[in-house]
């Protein structure tokens, strides 16, 4: 806690899944850094790789199953359709907050100064190309890229 | 508190905020702005007027918002005011810190 008395400069966000409350969660934190005058950086990795892909970014989904938070009996999560009905639900609850859609969001982050960038490793698995992804990408990065970027006093990094 | 900026006596909270707008004016508007290194063009003025009025319409303040106002694109809205813009404007033009996460 020597420097600038532990305050923080940057904030590197790893994205790692893509139901759209962790996918919130990350954006809502990069865009709250950059509200403080935090620097920040995402990166998008595994699953997380849906939040920019351009043809997918528009319909995630709440996780039904497997979220005990749901109050819902994990069968019951499972039904078809579910799935839609508490993502439509919580996307109504979220506009009453003024939160933006996914895409808009990423938009505002942009706008912001958030760099956002794609993880080599998982756009090769799932075979995606830069062209499949959100337009306003800054670019695709190994992780020793990622964390080249991250150098610098007061960064701290977060896994979602 | 109470502080004196610009030859007037005005009460700011513990973040340097002020308490009450009508203490407001544009000599104090543009002393804050030099303690948070920006000189103030015609475009931060429009900027100021919106928070205003949003303001003095009890409507919360977003980033969202910012943007759709017309007045200010966010890209631009960052660059008028590069650290923390919405606090810092709203810090400028006299009116509560924003509460919003987004």
């Amino acid at each position: 806690m020597s420097e600038y008395n532990g305050e923080i400069r940057k904030m590197m966000i790893i994205l790692s899944k893509a139901s759209i409350e962790n996918v919130y969660a990350a954006f809502v934190l990069a865009n709250g850094a950059r509200m403080e005058g935090i620097e920040a950086e995402m990166f998008f990795t595994f699953f997380g790789l849906e939040a920019v892909h351009n043809k997918k970014l528009d319909h995630l989904h709440v996780a039904t199953v497997g979220n005990p938070a749901m109050h819902m009996p994990t069968m019951l999560g499972g039904l078809p359709g579910m799935e839609a009905f508490a993502t439509s639900m919580m996307k109504k609850e979220m506009e009453k907050l003024d939160m933006p859609e996914v895409r808009e969001f990423l938009e505002i982050l942009k706008a912001s100064g958030v760099k956002l960038w794609a993880c080599k490793l998982a756009m090769e698995m799932f075979h995606y190309e830069k062209d499949d992804m959100f337009p306003e990408l800054d670019g695709v990065l190994t992780v020793g890229d990622f964390y080249k970027q991250a150098s610098g006093i007061g960064t701290h990094m977060l896994f979602i | 508190m109470e502080k004196t900026i610009a030859q007037k006596t005005i009460s700011v909270n513990e973040e340097g905020y002020l308490t009450n707008f009508k203490e407001w004016n544009k000599e104090i508007a543009e002393e804050i702005a030099k303690e948070n290194n920006i000189s103030l063009t015609p475009k931060h003025w429009q900027v100021i007027d919106y928070i205003q009025d949003e303001f003095k319409k009890e409507s919360p303040l977003s980033i969202r918002k910012i943007g759709k106002s017309g007045v200010v694109d966010i890209k631009a809205f960052y660059e008028l005011f590069p650290v923390g813009p919405l606090k810092t404007a709203t810090k400028i033009a006299g009116v509560p810190k924003p509460a919003s996460c987004i």
